[in-house]
């Protein structure tokens, strides 16, 4: 399909790179596919968000250092997938994450949930980390090769976000007794979200169809296979939480989205169509 | 035999040999500084040294630590997401930064439980101006062109500091601060070129951090008794007054390419000197902020004790779980 130019997969991929190549490009995504990437997107932007939440305010000066790392990642993949985005629509990475409105954003409502506390965030950082593990390696080798590129560099850094969590699953499941409630209630907490990672929706087999998008079903197999065992061997409990109804790609949120937005756009909505 | 004859004797030779080691030490100490060499964590040093370096390193690690507030206050809000990215990016080499030095004065003899905690109980002192609070996004601009800056200034020298660790943690940082300062002046002048409210948030910025960023190099040279024994001990390499005027002639060019105003009515070239002649600060401002008087000097400490004790569980789980993984080894080695 489409939009297979070898070199982008072969160079360093920045959201920079990323704009010039398109704005010289008439090889433009169509609009399923840039709503496609606009999910992923925002599942990248919002979790951001909230990591970034935890600047300064970490259990320890490493951890600063460390959730700092894992939030800038993901808003680089964020902004790689806007700006891919955005060039179906005449818009900038911008323009999509400070000037639509909370029934625009698509993202899956895992990644709005507030923070929580330590043992919440990793739960939450860990749920996230295996499904993006499992997406990005099947996304890198999807026939959009912009997709497919912008998939493969985030591939490499979710692995060590993976790691790093499955770490503290261990260390706070194991470590002490208070640590180990914290760490289950985290998980009760967050465990109803997971369920709509890995549930289908019709524009998205559609693109699978083509072989631009990753089934999303196709991707619990290995969460069932590493995270259960995980928790297990951590001490912990699966939890039997039900699913939530979800409906984060149809624009559907939780309430924690708003505030975030609001906070989130509040100085660019004061001045519009200024740069910075 | 006479067990306490011996033991007197063995003391009195163990405090000879200990002199004699004291005397080597100190005529090595002397040739180390006097050749501008490195002294490193083994050699000996006089106490006076030991402890001055450990205030200065420790304070130093503290002001990065505490930098991290008024900053980290716009991540969330930044209006852009490269500006994001970069403020983000910046706030974490801010922890590192403060990384290298705790590690550095734990070669000291000081360890970083001590040095947090003299931290969030309000005893170790920090640089004054992180009291200051950023109400507006300009200050991001403001503390990376001028904070930043000024910490550079004072910085550079430092990479040649007598004492080796402190002097390696100083080069990589200050690598970095230049970044940061860069950064600051592109937040500044990308406002200075934008709307007029946002050219009018950036004055406003400046004109409230200019003085505070002045007073970063400590009193005036007449009021800071300590300088002279630093400069011998090759700790400090040049008078607060005579680094707050290269900050100052620095500045001026970066103004007028940016369009904004000091503001510092007394700011004018002077030809004869070869330096620009700036006006008086309000050195009783700086003594109110340091004496705990500032905006923000309670919330800062006080956040930084709340992270620290709101994290104190995640702490005791990660030392019990290492505990019992060597426990583990242990046991599977016997
Ligand atoms: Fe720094
Ligand atoms: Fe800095």
């Amino acid at each position: 399909m489409s939009h297979s130019t070898n070199h982008i997969a072969s160079t360093a991929i920045t959201p920079e790179s990323i704009a010039q190549s398109l704005a010289s490009s008439s090889d433009l995504p169509d609009v399923a596919v840039a709503t496609y990437a606009l999910g992923l997107g925002d599942d990248a932007l919002v979790l951001a968000q909230r990591l970034g939440e935890w600047i300064a305010r970490a259990p320890e000066l490493e951890e600063d250092v460390a959730l700092g790392n894992i939030g800038l990642d993901q808003l680089g993949h964020a902004r790689s997938f806007l700006t891919y985005a955005g060039s179906a629509f005449g818009k900038t990475e911008d323009e999509l994450a400070y000037f639509r409105d909370e029934p625009e954003f698509l993202n899956h409502q895992l990644f709005e949930q507030p923070n929580g506390d330590f043992a919440q965030t990793i739960a939450k950082q860990m749920i996230a980390s295996v499904y993006f593990v499992a997406l990005y390696r099947g996304l890198a080798a999807s026939n959009d090769a912009m997709l497919a590129a912008i998939a493969a560099k985030a591939a490499k850094e979710v692995d060590y976000h993976l790691d790093h969590c499955v770490q503290w699953v261990k260390r706070l499941g194991l470590g002490t007794a208070e640590s180990n409630r914290r760490m289950q209630r985290g998980l009760e907490v967050m465990w109803a979200f997971a369920d709509e990672l890995f549930r289908s929706d019709a524009p998205t087999d559609s693109l699978v169809a083509l072989g631009i998008a990753v089934s999303p079903s196709s991707l619990r197999p290995a969460f069932d296979a590493l995270v259960p065992p995980l928790i297990v061997a951590s001490g912990l409990t699966v939890p039997v939480t039900t699913f939530t109804r979800g409906g984060g790609r149809a624009g559907l949120h939780s309430e924690s989205l708003g505030p975030l937005l609001a906070e989130m756009q509040v100085l660019a909505r004061a001045h519009p169509g200024a740069s910075w | 035999m006479n067990t306490t004859t011996d033991v007197t004797t063995d003391a009195r030779a163990d405090a000879r040999a200990a002199q004699i080691a004291d005397e080597a030490g100190e005529r090595r100490f002397n040739e180390l500084l006097a050749s501008e060499s490195r002294v490193e964590p083994s050699d000996w040093m006089p106490e006076g040294y030991r402890k001055t370096l450990i205030r200065q390193i420790s304070q130093h690690g503290h002001s990065e630590i505490i930098g991290m507030q008024p900053e980290s206050n716009w991540i969330a809000r930044a209006p852009s997401l490269k500006r994001k990215a970069i403020l983000m990016a910046k706030v974490q080499d801010e922890a590192g930064h403060g990384l290298y030095l705790y590690s550095a004065a734990q070669t000291l003899g000081v360890d970083r439980e001590t040095m947090f905690d003299q931290l969030i109980t309000g005893k170790a002192k920090y640089s004054s101006i992180f009291n200051y609070t950023t109400p507006t996004w300009a200050d991001m601009g403001s503390i990376g062109w001028l904070v930043d800056g000024a910490a550079i200034c004072n910085q550079v020298p430092l990479c040649r500091v007598s004492y080796g660790p402190y002097g390696r943690a100083m080069v990589r940082i200050c690598k970095e601060e230049s970044f940061h300062q860069r950064q600051g002046f592109e937040i500044l002048l990308e406002l200075m070129r934008g709307t007029d409210a946002q050219k009018e948030m950036a004055q406003e910025s400046v004109n409230r951090w200019y003085a505070p960023a002045l007073m970063m190099f400590g009193p005036p040279d007449e009021d800071s008794p300590n300088s002279k024994q630093s400069m011998a001990w090759n700790i400090k390499r040049f008078s607060n007054d005579d680094l707050r005027q290269r900050f100052v002639d620095m500045l001026v060019p970066q103004a007028e390419i940016l369009g904004v105003t000091l503001p510092d009515a007394a700011l004018r070239w002077n030809e004869e000197r070869g330096h620009y002649d700036f006006g008086d600060l309000d050195w009783s401002e700086f003594h109110e902020v340091l004496a705990g008087r500032g905006p923000a000097n309670t919330i800062r400490v006080s956040r930084r004790r709340e992270a620290h004790e709101n994290g104190a569980w995640v702490r005791e789980a990660a030392r019990a779980y290492a505990d019992a993984q060597a426990e583990s080894r242990r046991g599977l080695v016997a």
